[in-house]
C-alpha cells in the first residue's frame, strides 16, 4: 500500500522528526491539561466565594488565576508549534488525509477562540465585571476547554481507528468527514480518558504544592483549603479512571489487536491468555514477569478462555517496539492504581471525618503523586502512539511514509529541544514567582 | 466551483484578521522596543503590553484558523507549501512562540529591569515572527513552491528579491497597525500624555510602509512579472486602488489626531492588500495547481463550510464582547478591593444534605461501573459515563471541598 499525495520521499531523519513529535506532545499535553481542568477548579472557588462571602475562597480564586494565566499562555504557544508541526513534519500525512481529518481540527479552531477570548475576559475581568458577570463569563472556557479536548481525541481517535472513506488507489475518496470522526467507536474511551486525565493531573500537581507546603510548617486554613479542592477532584477522579482504562484496553483489544500485543508481551496468538506484570520482552515471550494465569483473556474479553492475538499474527515490519509499549502501559496501569488507593484514602477520611487526613505519610504521597500523574500521563500517550507504529493511519499509511522530505530537521529538532529546556525553566521561575508574590488581599 | 473556492475565501478572511489584529499585536512589540529609555519609556512600554495582553490570545487563534482551514479543504497545497517554505515557517513559530512566553513571563515579574530584559526578547521575537511570514507568502505569491514533498528549495523559496520585500512589508505594516492603535487606545483610557508620542511614530511608519509598498512594485517587476500584472493590469487593480485611497486616508485621519476611524480604514488598507494578491494569483494556488484542483472532496467542503459557519455564530458576538470590554476599558489590572458577596442561610440547609449526597453517588457509581465494565455493549457505554460522571460530581459535593474542618 502507498500512500502518497504528494509522492515518495527519502527522509533519513525519521527517528528525529518523531522524537521532535513527542517531544512537542509530551511537553504540550501536561499544559492543556491545566487548561482543561483549572478552570472549573477556579470557578468553583469563585462561586463559593461569592455563595458564602469567604474572603480567602477569593484570596485563592484569584491567585489560581494567575497561575492559570501563565501556563494557558505557555499552553497556547506549544499547541501552535504542534499546528505548525503537522505540515512542517508530516506534510504527507495532511495532504493525503487531511481532507479526512482535518474537520476536527478546524472546529477546535473555534474552542480555541472561545478559550482564548473569554480568558481574557474573566482574567482582566475580576475588577470590572460584576460578581455574576464575572463568573458567568469563565463557563465558555470550561466548555471550550473541553470541545478542545473533543475535537483533538476525534483525530486522535480516527488515526487509530480510521474510517469513513474509501481507498482507491493511494487516495481517499468518497469521504465522510463526519462519519469519520465523530462515527467513530475507538473514540469515546480515549475522550473519557484524556479528560479525566486532565483533571487527575491538575488537582494532583496543584495539591502537591499545598502538601509541600505543609512539610515545610505552612499550613493555616488557606494552605487547608487549597489542598482540599483539588485533592478531592483527583481523588475521585483516580478510581474513575482505573474503570475507564479497563474501557480502554477492551478496545484496544478490538480495534488494534498489535497493539494489546505489544502492550501484553504477548508473542503468540494464545488461547486462554496470562497477563504479566513487570518483566522484560524478548524472544518473543515475557521474562522475568509475574504471570497471572488466563488474566490477560479475562481482561481483553470477560472470558477467561479467550484467544488473544499474538505480535506473531503480523509479519515483523508490522509491528511496534514491544518493550517501549510495554513499559509505558505499565508504569501507567502502576501509577495509576496506587493514585487510586491514594483518593480511595483520603475520600473515606473525608467523607467519614469530615477532615484532612493527619499522617505525614499521607502528604508525602500527595508530594509524590503530583510529578507521577503526569508520568502516567506520558506514558499512556506512549502507549497508544507508539503502540500504534509503524502506521501513522492505523493500516494505510506508514509513519514513514508521512514524513516530510525537507532537510534541516536535526537542526529543527535541536533549537526546539533548546527553546523547550528554556521554556521548561521559564514555567518553573513564573511559578515560584507567583507562588512569592504576596496575597492579592488579606485571606484568614 | 463556488463550493471550491468558499474555504479559501474564509481563509483570506482568515488572513486578513490576523494581518490585521495579529499585526496590532506584533506592532505594539515592535514599539515597546523603540520606547525609549527612562519613565517616559516605561509608560510606553506599559501601555503597550495592557493593551494586548487581553486580546493577544484570541487574535493569534486566526492564524490557527487559516492552518487548519488550509490542510482540511486544501490539503495537497498545505502540504507543499509546509514542507518547501519549512524553513521560514518554522523561524515565524519560533517568534511566536518566544512572544507567547514572553508573555506568560512578564506576569511574574517584579521589578521593571525584568520587565525591560523580557520586553526585548518580546520586540525581537516581534519583529522576526511578521518577517518570516510575510516572506513565506511571498514565496508563494512569487511562484516558488511547486506542488510536492519539499520540492521546492528549503532555502531560496523565501530568501529570494520578493520574499524580502514582504517580509519587510509586513514589519512595516504591522509597525504602522499598531501604532494607529496604540494612539486610540492610550487616548481612551491611559490619559492621553502618551498619544502624541504614538501619533508621531504612526505617521512616520505609515510612510515608510507606503514607501515599501511602491518599492515592492519595482523589486516584483523585476522578480516575477505575472503577479505584477496581475496586480497592476489585471484583476488585483481595484484592490491596489483602494489599498492605496485607503493607506492615503489613514495617514490623514491619524495626522487628523481622529484615532478610532483610523483603525477601520488602516484595516481596509490591509485587507485590500491581501485581496490583491489573491486576485492577481487566481485560480492558482501554486503553480500549475488551481484552487479547485487543490480543494478536498465535496462532502470535505460541505462539511468545512458548515463547521465554519456555525464556528462564526458563536465567534462573532464572543469577539465583540471581549473587543467591547477591552476597548470599553471594562479589562485590566489587578489589584484593588475585594467585591462584595452575600452570605445564604441556604448553607445551613445545605449541611445536612451530604449524607443523601453520598448515597447518590455510591449508587451512580455502580451504574457506571455496569455501563462501562461490565456490559460489554455500545449502547452501555453513555450510561456508563453518566454514571461515573454523577459519582464524581455527588461525590465531590458530599466531600464539601470548600469547608475547612480542621
Ligand atoms: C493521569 C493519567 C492516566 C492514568 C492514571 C491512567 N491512564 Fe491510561 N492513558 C492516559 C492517561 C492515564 C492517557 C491520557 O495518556 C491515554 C493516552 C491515550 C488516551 O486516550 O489516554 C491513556 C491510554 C490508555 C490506553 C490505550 C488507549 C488507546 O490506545 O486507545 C489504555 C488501554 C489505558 N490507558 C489503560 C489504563 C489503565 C488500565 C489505567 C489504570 C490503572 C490507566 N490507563 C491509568
Ligand atoms: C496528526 C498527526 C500526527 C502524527 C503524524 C503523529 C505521529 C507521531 C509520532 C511519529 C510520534 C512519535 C512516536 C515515537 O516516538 O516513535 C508521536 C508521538 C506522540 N503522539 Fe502522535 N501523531 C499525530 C497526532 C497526534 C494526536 C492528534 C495526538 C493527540 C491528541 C498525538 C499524541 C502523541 C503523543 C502524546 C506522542 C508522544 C509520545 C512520547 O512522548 O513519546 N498524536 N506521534
Ligand atoms: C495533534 C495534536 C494537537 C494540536 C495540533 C494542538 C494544537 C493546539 C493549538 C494550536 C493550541 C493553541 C490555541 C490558541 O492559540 O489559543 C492548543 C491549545 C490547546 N490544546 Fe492542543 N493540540 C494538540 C493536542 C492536544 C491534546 C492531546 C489536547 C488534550 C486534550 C489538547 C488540548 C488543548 C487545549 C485545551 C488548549 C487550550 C490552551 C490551553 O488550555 O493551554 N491539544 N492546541
Amino acid at each position: 500500500m502507498l500512500a502518497e499525495a504528494l509522492g515518495p520521499v527519502q527522509q533519513q531523519h525519521l527517528l528525529e522528526a518523531r522524537q521532535m513529535q513527542a517531544l512537542s506532545f509530551a511537553v504540550h499535553i501536561p499544559l492543556v491539561c491545566f487548561g482543561t481542568a483549572f478552570p472549573a477548579m477556579v470557578l468553583f472557588t469563585e462561586w463559593r466565594h461569592q455563595r458564602t462571602g469567604d474572603p480567602l475562597l477569593r484570596t485563592l480564586a484569584r491567585r489560581w488565576t494567575r497561575v492559570m494565566v501563565a501556563l494557558f499562555a505557555v499552553g497556547v504557544i506549544s499547541g501552535t508549534i504542534l499546528s505548525f508541526e503537522m505540515g512542517l513534519l508530516w506534510p504527507n500525512f495532511t495532504a493525503t488525509f487531511g481532507g479526512v481529518f482535518g474537520l476536527g481540527f478546524a472546529i477546535e479552531g473555534f474552542s480555541f477562540f472561545m478559550e482564548a477570548i473569554f480568558i481574557g475576559i474573566y482574567v482582566y475581568g475580576w475588577e470590572r465585571l460584576s460578581p455574576r458577570a464575572h463568573l458567568l463569563s469563565g463557563i465558555p472556557i470550561v466548555v471550550s476547554g473541553f470541545t478542545g479536548s473533543l475535537m483533538v481525541i476525534s483525530v486522535n481517535g480516527w488515526m487509530n481507528h480510521p474510517g469513513g472513506f474509501r481507498w482507491v488507489g493511494g487516495r481517499a475518496v468518497d469521504v465522510q468527514p463526519w462519519r469519520a470522526l465523530f462515527g467513530n467507536s475507538h473514540f469515546w474511551h480515549e475522550l473519557v480518558h484524556m479528560y479525566l486525565a486532565g483533571y487527575i493531573v491538575t488537582g494532583f500537581c496543584v495539591a502537591a504544592v499545598y502538601a509541600l507546603a505543609r512539610e515545610r510548617g505552612r499550613w493555616s486554613r488557606y494552605e487547608r483549603t487549597a489542598l482540599a479542592i483539588p485533592l478531592t477532584v483527583a481523588a475521585l477522579a483516580a478510581p474513575v479512571q482505573v474503570l475507564v482504562g479497563d474501557w480502554a484496553g477492551r478496545s484496544v483489544a478490538k480495534d488494534q489487536p498489535t497493539k494489546l500485543a505489544a502492550m501484553e508481551g504477548l508473542g503468540k496468538t494464545t488461547k486462554g491468555a496470562p497477563v504479566h506484570v513487570l518483566g522484560w520482552y524478548s524472544g518473543g515471550e515475557v521474562k522475568y514477569g509475574i504471570a497471572i494465569p488466563r488474566g490477560l483473556s479475562l481482561l481483553a474479553r470477560h472470558d477467561p478462555n479467550a484467544t488473544i492475538r499474538g505480535l506473531d499474527a503480523v509479519p515483523a515490519r508490522d509491528r511496534p517496539p514491544v518493550n517501549v509499549v510495554r513499559i509505558a502501559f505499565q508504569t501507567m496501569v502502576g501509577i495509576g492504581t496506587l493514585m487510586a488507593l491514594l483518593g480511595v484514602v483520603f475520600l473515606f477520611t473525608r467523607w467519614r471525618r469530615g477532615g484532612l487526613p493527619e499522617s505525614r505519610w499521607f502528604y508525602r504521597a500527595v508530594v509524590a503523586a503530583g510529578p507521577l500523574s503526569l508520568v502516567a500521563l506520558i506514558a499512556g500517550w506512549v502507549t497508544t502512539e507508539v503502540g500504534r507504529q509503524p502506521w501513522v493511519v492505523y493500516g494505510y499509511m506508514r509513519t514513514s511514509q508521512a514524513v516530510t522530505g525537507a532537510g534541516g530537521i536535526p537542526v529543527g529538532y535541536a533549537t526546539l529541544a533548546i527553546v523547550y529546556a528554556a521554556v521548561a525553566v521559564g514555567v518553573v521561575w513564573i511559578l515560584t514567582r507567583l507562588a512569592r508574590a504576596p496575597l492579592p488581599e488579606a485571606g484568614g | 466551483m463556488f463550493l471550491e473556492s468558499l474555504p479559501m475565501i474564509f481563509v483570506l478572511i482568515g488572513l486578513v484578521f490576523y494581518v490585521v489584529l495579529g499585526g496590532a499585536d506584533f506592532g505594539a512589540g515592535i514599539w515597546q522596543a523603540l520606547a525609549g529609555g527612562g519613565e517616559e519609556g516605561e509608560r510606553r512600554r506599559d501601555i503597550a503590553h495592557d493593551a494586548m495582553a487581553p486580546v493577544w490570545e484570541a487574535n493569534h487563534v486566526w492564524l490557527i484558523f487559516v492552518l487548519t482551514v488550509m490542510w482540511t479543504a486544501y490539503p495537497v497545497a498545505l502540504g507543499s507549501i509546509a514542507s518547501t517554505l519549512a524553513a521560514a515557517l518554522l523561524i515565524a513559530g519560533f517568534g511566536i512562540f518566544v512572544r507567547g512566553a514572553a508573555y506568560a513571563l512578564r506576569s511574574a515579574t517584579t521589578t521593571p529591569r525584568e520587565q525591560r530584559r523580557i520586553d526585548a526578547g518580546f520586540s525581537a521575537a516581534s519583529v522576526l515572527a511578521p518577517f518570516a511570514l510575510g516572506a513565506a507568502i511571498g514565496g508563494i505569491a512569487s511562484g516558488r513552491v511547486p506542488v510536492g514533498n519539499a520540492a521546492g528549495d528549503l532555502i531560496s523559496s523565501w530568501v529570494n528579491a520578493t520574499s524580502i520585500l514582504t517580509g519587510a512589508l509586513a514589519v512595516a505594516f504591522s509597525a504602522y497597525l499598531g501604532a494607529v492603535y496604540l494612539c486610540a487606545d492610550s487616548v481612551r483610557h491611559f490619559g492621553s500624555d502618551q498619544t502624541e508620542w504614538f501619533r508621531a511614530r504612526a505617521l512616520a511608519s505609515g510612510v515608510v510602509a507606503g514607501a515599501l509598498a511602491i518599492a515592492g512594485l519595482i523589486v516584483l517587476r523585476a522578480d516575477e512579472h505575472r503577479l505584477y500584472h496581475g496586480l497592476l493590469a489585471g484583476d488585483g487593480l481595484p484592490a491596489v486602488i483602494v489599498s492605496v485611497l485607503a493607506g492615503a486616508g489613514t495617514l490623514a485621519l491619524v495626522a487628523a489626531r481622529r484615532y478610532e476611524p483610523a483603525r477601520y480604514s488602516g484595516a481596509l488598507a490591509v485587507a485590500a492588500v491581501v485581496a490583491g494578491w489573491a486576485l492577481a494569483q487566481e485560480p492558482l494556488i501554486l503553480p500549475g495547481l488551481t484552487v479547485s484542483q487543490a480543494a478536498a472532496s465535496h462532502a470535505t467542503l460541505v462539511a468545512v463550510v458548515i463547521a465554519v459557519v456555525a464556528g462564526a455564530l458563536i465567534l462573532f458576538p464572543s469577539l465583540a464582547l471581549l473587543f467591547r470590554l477591552t476597548l470599553g476599558g471594562h479589562l485590566g489590572g489587578h489589584g484593588g478591593t475585594a467585591s462584595e458577596a452575600p452570605s445564604t442561610t441556604r448553607e445551613v440547609l445545605a449541611a445536612s444534605a451530604p449524607k443523601l449526597g453520598l448515597r447518590a453517588a455510591g449508587a451512580s457509581l455502580l451504574i457506571g461501573i455496569a455501563g462501562t465494565n461490565v456490559v460489554d455493549a455500545a449502547w452501555a457505554r453513555p450510561i456508563g459515563v453518566a454514571g461515573l460522571l454523577g459519582f464524581m460530581v455527588l461525590g465531590f459535593l458530599a466531600a464539601r471541598p470548600d469547608l475547612d474542618t480542621g
